[in-house]
């Protein structure tokens, strides 16, 4: 049905910069100075039929430009292994034959991140992102829908202390059309009632149902007119959020897959005259690719929750599926030409967000200025800076994840210390000075305590056997989509391969060397507890005051899981 | 991201029945003390008790439950089984059976024609992550089964 296959066009950032991959900081400077890439680059495309569908995901309350290091261990499994988005690095680079070096292959991936980063600038910022919708909508005037996947209004110090508030405004500023939600709910169910009080469109969640009588709590869809076709479009938001978050922040709401509810809103929509179905979904990536291979109708699927930034759109069984990357680091443009209630063609590009190559907004630029100006101040105290690459994402560990486990370790006084697979918070680059802001982009949350306990050996096994499963599990419906737990003062090895409860094996006391026994008791600290009532101090807290000690950090990379069958 | 979402009282089983169209007759509960585990084995003995050797055939039931139970101790469950429901042709009983709770009966929904359709919600208590099993039985005496996997999680440190 789809009769054109765009792949990538950033025909400017295809341009290999001579001598990167060896080369320092000031050679990569003269080099981009050569290769500059514009704003115009940025927006290049040639147009499509009558609707054009812009699309971002997982911002994490990240109003400006920031430095975001894809992950090099993202591994899939079952029908996923080996396939995107589940190849980074050098084979992400050979699967779409990009050139090391280039501007979108270090978008992309992590390959020679941290000198790639400091010539190519930061990426994101909402004025850099109001920039680039206003130039599509300007282009294509009465054509373009601008939905956000979800995962917006958390993540940041702002938003924590805002609650939310901050992002709201922003997004109605940018003229966001239709969204759906995640971490949102984590500000509990009286807060996230006012903010979509204050929305100035859609919040839309189909899955979502009151636990008492099993009905609707939000709109579940909504249907827009652009360039003469009428689009529907299903929001599906988070299916595990009771789960991966307390339940007593939302206690009366119900989440899951809920697959035949979709299914149902697609034959309506189809039904009643739909020119084009629009699935907007938290769902995850491989969640979503399963979806999209079980649903007939759908046209358009906009994945997020997993981060996986896709340079290209998928072809699932009659399904268009997107992923837009997070953070801001990315705008998807999607043009489709629909005739007769089918998509009869397609053009598609994954934009990056090079902060350097855009020109801010001045308007949001002003509102955002506006937004940080009362924690101006604190926003930027600086606590100490790092010597190495501080990063989160990837399978298993990040080093910014690993400081966190330091600090516990150090200032609970534990033995073990675990972190939650969280997929969100900035990079910061070797050198760089760590701030209020640096901490909080990477965890500020609605339930911040660092716990200090005692569990068993055969308690932490569990913990990580679970979490393993909620990554590893081979149906992708079980999956959950974050990263595997991350461990301090205790390494493991895990044998992806294996079902539930056989996967860990080798756990070790890293400080006595001594295997992890499975009815002794170890201390252990950790923050994200779903538990109500969990005490300790803001993880935010513990951290601050670990980087104020040092002064000067300097992470290596963990070398404590071994991993098997991968 | 440690809690353990373990039944720890028993008797405070909840019970919610959606009607549906028509209704339903009788529900069978068995309310449980704490005990050992059942095991498939326990199940397919359980199984047999109720329809006696006649083999069990794939479809015609829809089992609709979480893939992930959000709080093991109410789960949601419903069942439809695609039958006409006249006098010649209509489901007779559905029983529910968990693998691995403490005894494997979750309840019995007996139809007649006059239920119109055979189907049926309900909320079941969970020990742990399991297969649940629902098995059909027809007026002329044939029997489908299906199963899903529910998995009862710890929780947390999702992404």
């Amino acid at each position: 049905m789809l009769n054109r296959r765009d792949l990538l066009q950033l025909a400017a950032a295809t341009v290999a910069l001579p001598g990167v991959l060896t080369g320092a900081g000031s050679g990569l400077n003269r080099a981009l100075a050569q290769q500059k890439v514009t704003q115009d680059d940025l927006l290049r495309f040639e147009p499509l039929g009558q609707v054009t569908l812009l699309h971002f995901a997982d911002i994490h309350a990240q109003l400006v430009p920031l430095y975001f290091r894809e992950p090099s261990v993202n591994i899939g499994v079952g029908a996923a292994r080996g396939k995107l988005p589940h190849l980074t690095g050098g084979d992400f680079l050979r699967e779409f034959g990009m050139a090391a070096g280039t501007a979108e292959a270090h978008a992309l991936t992590s390959e020679n991140y941290a000198a790639l980063a400091s010539a190519y600038g930061k990426v994101g910022g909402v004025d850099r992102l109001a920039t680039l919708i206003g130039a599509v909508r300007a282009e294509r005037p009465g054509k373009t829908l601008l939905l956000d996947g979800g995962d917006t209004w958390q993540g940041s110090y702002t938003s924590l202390a805002t609650r939310g508030a901050d992002m709201v405004e922003v997004m109605n500023a940018l003229g966001v059309e239709v969204m759906t939600a995640h971490w949102e709910f984590t500000y509990g169910t009286e807060r996230v009632e006012e903010l979509i009080g204050e929305l100035g469109f859609p919040f839309l969640a189909g899955n979502v149902r009151d636990t008492e009588w099993d009905e609707e709590v939000f709109d579940a869809t909504a249907t827009f007119v652009r360039g003469g076709v009428k689009i529907v479009v299903i929001g599906q938001a988070f299916p595990y959020t009771p789960v991966a978050h307390p339940r007593y922040k939302i206690p009366n709401w119900s989440f899951g897959i809920r697959e035949n509810l979709v299914r149902k809103r697609v034959e309506r929509a189809r039904a009643e005259g739909a020119g084009l179905v629009v699935l907007l979904s938290h769902n995850g990536f491989d969640t979503d690719r399963k979806l999209a291979g079980r649903i007939e109708g759908l046209d358009v699927l906009l994945s997020a929750h997993t981060h996986d930034a896709v340079p290209v759109a998928l072809e699932i069984d009659g399904t268009l599926m997107i992923s837009s990357g997070s953070h801001g680091k990315f705008l998807s443009r999607l043009d489709l030409e629909v005739g007769n209630g089918r998509v009869t063609g397609y053009r598609f590009r994954l934009i990056p967000v090079l902060s350097d190559a855009i020109a801010p907004d001045p308007e949001m630029a002003a509102l955002v200025g506006k937004i940080r100006a009362p924690f101006d101040t604190e926003l930027s105290r600086v606590l100490g800076r790092t010597e190495g690459l501080l990063y989160r994402r990837g399978n298993f560990n990040g080093t910014f994840d690993d400081l966190i486990c330091r600090a516990l370790i150090e200032e609970r006084d534990a033995e073990i210390a675990l972190s939650p697979g969280f997929r969100w918070g900035a990079t910061l680059l070797p050198g760089q000075d760590i701030t209020v802001e640096d901490i909080y982009s990477q965890t500020a949350i609605t339930y911040p305590n660092a716990y200090r306990t005692e569990f068993t050996g055969a308690f932490l096994k569990e913990i990580l056997e679970d979490v393993a499963d909620n990554l590893f599990n081979p149906d992708p419906y079980y999956q959950q989509g974050g990263d595997m737990v991350r461990v301090g003062g205790m390494a493991y090895a895990i044998d992806i391969a294996k079902p539930i409860g056989q996967r860990i094996s080798e756990m070790t006391l890293i400080r006595t060397g001594q295997p992890i026994e499975a009815d002794k008791s170890y201390m252990v600290s950790g923050w994200a507890s779903v538990n109500e009532g969990t005490e300790g101090p803001p993880v935010y807290d513990v951290l601050a005051r670990h980087i104020e000690r040092h002064r000067v950090v300097d992470i290596p990379e963990n070398q404590t899981v071994r991993i098997v069958n991968s | 991201m440690t809690q353990i979402n373990t039944p720890q009282d028993p008797q405070r089983r909840s019970l919610l029945i959606g009607l549906g169209a028509g209704g339903l007759a009788v529900v069978g509960m068995t309310l449980v003390p704490r005990a050992v585990l059942a095991n498939p084995e326990d199940v397919k003995m359980a199984i047999e008790e109720r329809i006696g050797d006649a083999a069990t055939m794939d479809g015609r039931i829809s089992l609709e439950l979480p893939q992930i139970a959000e709080n093991g101790n109410t789960v949601p469950i419903a069942f439809e089984v695609d039958s006409p429901m006249t006098e010649s042709d209509y489901v007779k009983v559905v029983h529910i059976f968990a693998e691995q709770n403490p005894l494997p009966d979750v309840a019995s929904f007996y139809f007649t024609p006059r239920s119109g359709k055979a189907r049926a919600s309900t909320r079941m208590r969970m020990l742990k992550t399991q297969n649940i099993v629902a098995v059909a039985e027809m007026s002329d005496g044939s029997v489908y089964m299906a199963k899903t996997e529910v998995k009862v999680t710890i929780g947390g440190c999702g992404g």
